[in-house]
């Protein structure tokens, strides 16, 4: 078994001992899942009527926004997660067992996917109820939900590296705070970016959460059909030209820098 | 570099040793100061036999088994476990070791069984085995009826138990276990100690630490006293006992005024000088023949016309060992040596560490 298959194998194995929590623990889920429900609800039936959109119904636009949002959140539990292991000593179990190296951050970023797949379904079949309607084809739908889930997982790697850092849940908890909330509301989730600041307007448009969103809204066919009455010109910066290809070069960076950090940080971490 | 103060009993080859380490140094550093936790330590386990590392609080025993388990680089020194480089080859070593740590590192959330099965998996045993392998050990640790409970519903005993059941599924030729009776009653003490021998005999070579001399004396063929991060003593246990002296003879006694002639009479029957503790008028001395001199010492005190409040023989604790050793008690820098080991707290869990 070479170092790759073997991480694969022993992180299987720590993605299963993971899920079982998930089956034993359903407030975890029960809580990643209201959070997004109640925005939903909250943005479709508050400023449903107040925030207007040209062209496209808002609660339709809102949901590409909502659903990063929330997978965003949803990565942070890999934060907690490790750092619950490392105070437990469960991390020094495993570090004394003959087991991949690779394997504990591969099984718990694995795990923590699925853990975001349920929370997308559950979301899906909320947005469905409240009017929400995926307005391309199954090919293009399938890609929405797979980059949305690609971009977890390489935020799941951002929260693996803060989780070893800082080594308690509490920490975690706020650190992640932080970070996702700035990431997720200074884009265009909830307003378009007509609706910012002149000088804030470029770190919107830079911000991976925008590209991603609106490669997301192009594969579910919320947005406005070109040439709306009322339209606002499309922006033109490179990434809102190009949200697709700007989304995958934003994944991966994110892994290309948090992967080795992540691993540097669970070797430091742990012989700490 | 400080001179090494201790001697070193076991210096001896990497290759004839199951466990071997030499000049181990680790410094913990934070803010508030630095602790050097390992000060030089070396120690040698011949294959098949059994260590017991004995000390105090804060001594360095856990530090010295992180080290030997991969799980702590040493500032400096090495250490081999059957020949393979603790630091150089921690893959080959991981392979041939168990470990069942100070604390029970078990997930909560999975049942005994599901820990157990996943250890296995993780040694590469493969699902069948894994499973079989987990069978047995929750029998052979009176898990069986919990087997399928979550380990959240536990005692701490159980869960010590579960992971001392972690350490042999992979049924490791060397094992390690930092403080393994710590926390159980009596019974799952004794049932620990039957499962230990049998391994031992099997030819499993072990080291574990304690801070009970009793516990040691009765598992292991070699002891090394462990202070400051540093061997301060060692040898066979009849070794360590010839040094320290067999049982101790206590008595206390009624009143202060009689604290001077209780000494008289102890330093007659006994084989060194008696250590006084005024403040609880209790008095210890080492004695060789036990009842003899237990029986001489009553008799003596009624002569005299000393009351006496308890009489009482038993066997040298730690604390006798480094009275003995070091001139003080086993709690560092306590004024009273003689004052017992302060019951020990064990964390609920790591926070903060
Ligand atoms: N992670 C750490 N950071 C800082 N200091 C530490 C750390 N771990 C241990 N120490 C210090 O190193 C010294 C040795 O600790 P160690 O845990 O090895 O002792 P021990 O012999 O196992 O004690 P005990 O019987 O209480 O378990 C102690 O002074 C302790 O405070
Ligand atoms: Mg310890």
């Amino acid at each position: 078994m070479n170092a790759f298959t073997a991480a694969l194998a022993d992180g299987a194995v720590v993605a299963e001992r993971n899920l079982i929590k998930i089956k034993r623990l359903p407030d975890l889920l029960v809580f990643t899942t209201v959070q997004p429900v109640m925005f939903v609800l909250l943005f479709a039936y508050v400023f449903g009527g107040a925030i207007d959109v040209p062209g496209v119904d808002y609660r339709e636009f809102l949901m590409a926004g909502i659903f990063v949002q929330t997978v965003a959140f949803g990565s942070t539990i890999t934060g907690t997660g490790l750092a619950d292991d490392l105070q437990k000593g469960i991390i020094d179990r495993f570090r004394s067992l003959p087991m991949s190296r690779a394997a504990v951050l591969v099984g718990r970023t694995t795990s923590d996917l699925v853990n975001n797949l349920i929370v997308v379904v559950v979301m899906s079949a909320c947005g469905l109820l409240v009017g929400w309607r995926i307005r391309e084809d199954v090919l293009s739908a399938a890609a929405g939900f797979a980059l949305l889930l690609l971009f977890s997982y390489a935020l799941s790697w951002i929260s693996a590296t803060i989780g070893l850092a800082v080594r308690s849940v509490e920490v975690v908890n706020n650190a992640s705070f932080l970070w996702v909330f700035p990431l997720t509301f200074l884009s265009n989730a909830f307003v378009p970016l007509e609706g910012y600041a002149p000088w804030l307007r470029p770190v919107a448009e830079w911000n991976p959460v925008t590209a991603v969103i609106a490669a997301v809204r192009d594969f579910f066919g919320n947005v406005p059909p070109p040439g709306t009455p009322g339209l606002p010109p499309p922006s033109d910066a490179w990434p809102l030209q190009h949200p697709v290809i700007a989304s995958l070069g934003w994944i991966a960076l994110i892994l290309a820098v948090f992967v080795p950090l992540a691993i540097r940080q669970y070797r430091r971490a742990a012989t700490r | 570099m400080s001179p090494p103060v201790g001697t070193s009993p076991y210096r001896a080859d990497v290759t004839s040793n199951a466990i071997w380490a030499e000049g181990l140094v680790k410094t913990y550093g934070s803010r508030r100061g630095s602790v050097r936790a390992l000060d030089g330590l070396d120690l040698a386990v011949p294959e098949g036999s059994v260590l017991g590392l004995l000390g105090p609080n804060g001594a360095g025993k856990t530090t010295a088994v992180r080290v030997l388990t991969t799980l702590l680089r040493p500032d400096s020194g090495a250490a081999s476990v059957l020949g393979h480089d603790v630091l150089r080859e921690p893959g080959a070593v991981r392979r041939i070791i168990g470990l069942s740590g100070q604390y029970a590192a078990v997930d909560e959330h999975l049942t005994g069984n599901e820990n157990l099965v996943m250890v296995g998996r993780l040694y590469h045993l493969g699902r069948r085995r894994s499973t079989q392998r987990a069978t047995e050990l929750l029998a052979r640790f009176d898990l069986e009826d919990a087997a399928d409970r979550t380990v959240k519903t536990y005692s701490g005993g159980m869960r010590r138990r579960l992971d001392l059941a972690g350490a042999l599924v992979a049924q490791p030729r060397v094992l390690l276990l930092d403080e393994p009776t710590t926390g159980l009653d009596p019974r799952s003490r004794i049932g620990l100690w039957d499962v230990i021998a049998e391994l031992v005999r099997e030819g499993t070579t072990l080291l574990l630490t304690s801070q009970y001399l009793e516990e040691v004396d009765k598992l292991a063929d070699t002891v090394a006293v462990v202070d400051h991060g540093r061997i301060i003593a060692g040898g066979t246990s009849d070794e360590l006992k010839r040094q320290v002296g067999g049982e101790r003879l206590e008595l206390s006694v009624a009143s202060a005024a009689e604290l001077e002639a209780a000494r008289d009479l102890l330093a007659a029957v006994g084989d060194a000088e008696p250590s006084v503790d005024v403040a609880a008028r209790q008095l210890v001395v080492p004695v060789t023949d036990g009842s003899r001199a237990l029986v001489e010492a009553v008799r003596r005190a009624d002569a005299d016309g000393v009351t006496l409040q308890d009489v009482a023989l038993r066997r040298p604790t730690l604390d006798d060992v480094f009275l003995t050793l070091t001139g003080r008690g086993a709690e560092d820098g306590e004024a009273d040596a003689v004052a017992p080991p302060a019951q020990r707290e064990r964390p609920a869990a790591r926070a903060g560490r």
